[in-house]
């Protein structure tokens, strides 16, 4: 076997940043035409590796060898003329141009100074074709749905002539079906000899897709590895640096708390929102978890939305604590001891300017009023706990929040709705871009707090992680409740065939509203509405 | 000021510290007598206590346009505000003067003379912050229509006079002195004192900078925005009132095409220069010290018997000092400037896009 030099490569990097060493002497090869995953725990120095070697950082020592040449880059518009394209975890797009000028921007190409608007649309076209994406590319940016915005994104990446494609975090928020069209273009890409580099916490991904894997952990190079000899356990333990038996939880607890004798405290009727979700119905019980099951797209942040009063329903009824209304704006529902952990930490969670501790006691703070504010000295109490409770990877709790890494800030939401202590907690994806580790510790949490009698909406792209948490699951398809599952029947499959079922029923008659009630005794009666 | 520092916010002064510093060192060497202080009829005077005193005026409006630049908005109309409230202060006092009356009538009592001209400001704040907060229109455009309509306004009410009065009690906010001190610069440590409380002792302060960092976010959690922007635009027209009180009762007249002409920029220079953060984290300390160095500026050309012509372009030079230094790509800049191992031309064209 000859051997063949490696397209970029990093050699004893290290990076350190006030008070955290964020890479040290770490090394990475990446070859020509292989699929390389770079895995690790949030804060194991992923995205700090990415971002040396594209140029956003300078490393403080180490070299960074592209093409067998030593470079510097000094920014990322360096590093992609010289043909290294980066999808990175953050969708970095401008959402009020159009999706074709998202693509090009940047690298439009000129016809005697002015922009060729017929190229640079067909090669939008195209390049988003390659992803079986079919959408107008002339229209802005915004009016696409996550999904479709993280796959411009992707495309934006997809430059052809690039030797080095870098993706983190590329699959968060597709659907499988999404994910799978995305594979099977980095495979050809692959082929063509591109080198590509792959992040991602979903391990079933990683081992679909991946020839190589290189492990980090707390920033130290903990090895590199062909993906035959690892298995995912062992993956696991070199990532996390332990077995993962220590985070065995009871995974039984379905059948514990089967009967619905619980009260209901918020309870919606036909509640629906144009081009958001159609009519539902959802009861919300003291001390249960509900899951919403359902694919990408299919309504589950919506009616969180609709649940905590950032959207208003354009049909339907509810009550909520015996009074009836809706919850009109987020402020009423954080008075009625409601908290919402939202789906886009970057735009919706985080507060970029202020400290970590900041972050985490403003949900409190604004539930205790503008005028009892808490002294500093308490604020640091609760901060410092939560940033021992869920590990948030940090030297202080006086750090800004910006400069955590991505699993880390999505902490610090967890934490400043639980410091809220509230008594309905909305959570939409909070295990997204979060470590194993650290999504086994969010999971013990949700049914730690259930315990407690806290009621919690959970919202996870994860099927897995639904039916492990919930106690009821409503299934969701095409902006439809389909149905509602409890005890026994709740299981991956019993929700896979629950939707896949209503497929036939919609497309027979779209109003057709198929519901399985949950009662007492745990029988279910299906019945049909139209 | 006695404000209290905590750890961070003096770490975000200390570079309009030592500019302040700075000039008051290059006064200490070269310009005789700046430091000489001296006590008539019980009051100091001297050009430390002038820089104060002159100074007052804008460190005021520049408290209140601390806060609406850390929501991410700004206000432009403060000048004309403070013309505004002037010209109903002195109309108050001599009602006549405008249609060529020059007795008096009965003196209005100084409370009113005080609080109804601030009543104003309110309203015109308020105009402002409706406009950016309800009508969605941008803060640089919404606070243009006032900054233009308002000096119209106060035109309108003085009737393009200027009205000179004599209201003993009301010109003690100009000139008079309280405890030494002259009374603007006891109104800037009151007003500095109380903005202190009203935000960092209530959660105020800490929505405030979280609405201007993330509105989205912030809604989300449940913080009323709109009442927080409206809130702080009402607040900075009050200390635009305030101000123009402050400078119509030290020339003892309203002159409504003068009064505040151009202290907006002042302001905003003061904020910025101060180290507040657009929609973010904002500094009163630092405020107040960017205000000082404005005003020193002018202080030390005055009295160096430098062409006062010439003030605008040594504000415009300082101006932009401070605010490269504060600036953190400039610095990177800098640092990569300086590191030889990674010394290219190249780079520093790269990373030189100035926030």
């Amino acid at each position: 076997m000859n051997i063949i030099t490696p397209v970029l490569q990093a050699r004893n990097i290290s990076k350190i940043f006030p008070g955290v060493i964020a890479l040290n002497e770490v090394n990475f090869n990446l070859l020509p035409g292989e699929i390389h995953g770079l895995m690790g725990e949030n804060g194991a120095g992923k995205s700090t590796l990415i971002k040396c070697l594209t140029g956003v950082y300078s490393p403080d020592e180490g070299d960074v060898i592209y093409c067998d040449n030593r470079v510097f880059f000094s920014s990322p518009l360096e590093s992609s003329k010289a043909g290294i394209s980066t999808v990175y975890q953050e969708v970095n797009l401008i959402p009020t141009l159009s999706v074709a000028e998202n693509i090009c921007a940047g690298r439009q190409p000129l016809k005697k100074g002015i922009i060729n608007w017929t190229f640079i649309n067909a090669h939008a076209k195209e390049l988003l074709a390659m992803l079986d994406v079919d959408i107008d590319v002339s229209a802005s940016l915004s009016e696409y749905s996550t999904a479709i915005q993280q796959m411009v994104a992707i495309a934006r990446g997809l430059d052809l002539e690039a030797r080095v494609l870098i993706l983190d975090e590329p699959t968060s928020s597709l659907d499988e079906e999404e994910a799978r069209k995305l594979f099977a273009v980095i495979r050809k890409l692959k082929n063509d000899g591109m080198g590509i580099i792959f992040i991602s916490h979903f391990l079933d991904q990683v081992y679909e897709i991946c020839d190589r894997l290189t492990v980090l952990r707390n920033g130290e190079y903990i090895g590199e590895y062909e993906i035959g000899e690892l298995s995912k356990h062992e993956l696991i333990i070199k990532m996390l640096g332990k077995d993962l038996a220590q985070f065995e939880y009871r995974s039984s607890k379905n059948t514990v708390n089967k009967k619905s004798d619980k009260k209901t405290f918020y309870r919606v009727k036909g509640l629906s929102k144009r081009n958001g979700v159609l009519p539902f119905d959802l009861d919300l019980r003291e001390g249960e978890v509900l899951g919403l099951g359902g694919l990408l797209g299919s309504g589950r942040t919506e009616i969180a939305r609709l649940l905590f009063g950032i959207d208003k329903p354009t049909t339907g009824n509810a009550s909520v604590w015996g009074l009836s209304g809706f919850i009109k704006n987020p402020k009423q529902a954080v008075d009625k001891s409601f908290g919402f952990c939202p789906e886009d930490r970057k735009v919706e969670g985080l507060i970029p300017d202020l400290t970590i501790r900041e972050n985490i006691i403003l949900a409190l703070q604004v539930k205790h009023g503008l005028f009892k504010y808490l002294s500093v000295k308490k604020q640091k109490e609760i901060a410092d706990m939560y940033i021992k409770l869920l590990k948030i990877k940090t030297p202080s709790s006086e750090v800004s929040v910006s400069k955590l890494s991505g699993g880390n800030q999505q902490k610090v939401i967890v934490a400043r709705w639980l410091a809220a202590n509230p008594k309905f907690l909305i959570l939409d994806e909070p295990t997204r871009g979060i470590d194993v580790g650290a999504k086994v510790e969010i999971q013990k949490m949700i049914l730690e707090f259930k315990d407690q009698g806290m009621s919690i909406l959970f919202i996870s792209s994860e099927l897995d992680e639904v039916v492990r948490c919930s106690d009821r699951i409503a299934v969701l398809r095409d902006r439809h409740k389909i149905a509602e599952l409890c005890g026994d029947d709740i299981s991956s499959s019993t929700i896979m065939y629950t939707i896949a079922n209503a497929n036939t029923n919609a497309s027979a008659n779209t109003n057709a509203n198929v519901s399985v009630n949950c009662n007492s005794g745990g029988q279910n009666e299906a019945e049909v509405e139209s | 000021m006695k404000l209290k520092l905590n750890h961070e916010s003096y770490k975000q002064i200390i570079g309009p510290l030592a500019a302040f510093l700075l000039i008051l060192l290059f006064n200490y060497l070269f310009t005789p007598g700046f430091f000489d202080l001296e006590i008539k009829d019980g009051q100091l005077f001297g050009s430390i206590v002038d820089i104060f005193n002159r100074g007052a005026p804008v460190m005021i409006i520049a408290l209140g346009m601390t806060l609406v630049y850390a929501t991410g908005g700004i206000d432009l109309s403060v000048g004309s505000v403070m013309a505004i409230s002037g010209a109903v202060a002195a109309f108050m006092i001599r009602p006549g003067y405008i249609s060529g009356v020059l007795e008096y009538g009965t003196l209005p009592p100084v409370w009113q003379v005080i609080l109804i001209p601030l009543i104003v400001a309110a309203i015109a704040g308020l105009w402002n912050g409706v406009l950016v907060t309800y009508l969605k229109i941008q803060p640089i455009i919404a606070t243009l229509i006032l900054m233009v309509a308002g000096r119209g306004i106060a035109q309108l009410i003085t009737k393009g006079n200027i009205i000179i009065f004599r209201h003993e009690n009301f010109e003690v906010l100009g000139s008079g002195n309280f405890l030494g001190l002259p009374v603007p610069v006891v109104m800037v440590i009151v007003i500095a004192l109380l903005m202190h409380f009203l935000t960092r002792k209530t959660a105020l302060g800490l929505f405030i900078e979280a609405v201007g960092s993330n509105p989205t976010a912030s809604y989300f959690i449940g913080i009323n925005s709109r009442r927080i922007k409206l809130l702080v635009y009402v607040f900075c027209g009050i200390c635009a009132g305030f101000a123009g009180l402050i400078i119509t009762a030290d020339i003892k007249g309203a002159d409504a095409n003068n009064c505040g002409l151009w202290f907006e920029l002042d302001a905003i220079a003061a904020v910025i220069i101060g180290g507040t953060v657009w929609g973010g984290r904002y500094t009163l300390a630092g405020t107040l010290l960017g205000a000082l160095i404005i005003q020193s500026i002018t202080t030390t050309i005055l009295s160096r018997g430098i062409a006062p012509e010439q003030i605008l372009v040594y504000k415009a030079i300082v101006v932009l000092s401070v605010t490269l230094i504060q600036s953190g790509n400039m610095r990177k800049m800098i640092v990569q400037l300086f590191n030889s191992k990674k010394k290219r031309v190249s780079s520093i064209a790269n990373s030189g896009v100035v926030k």
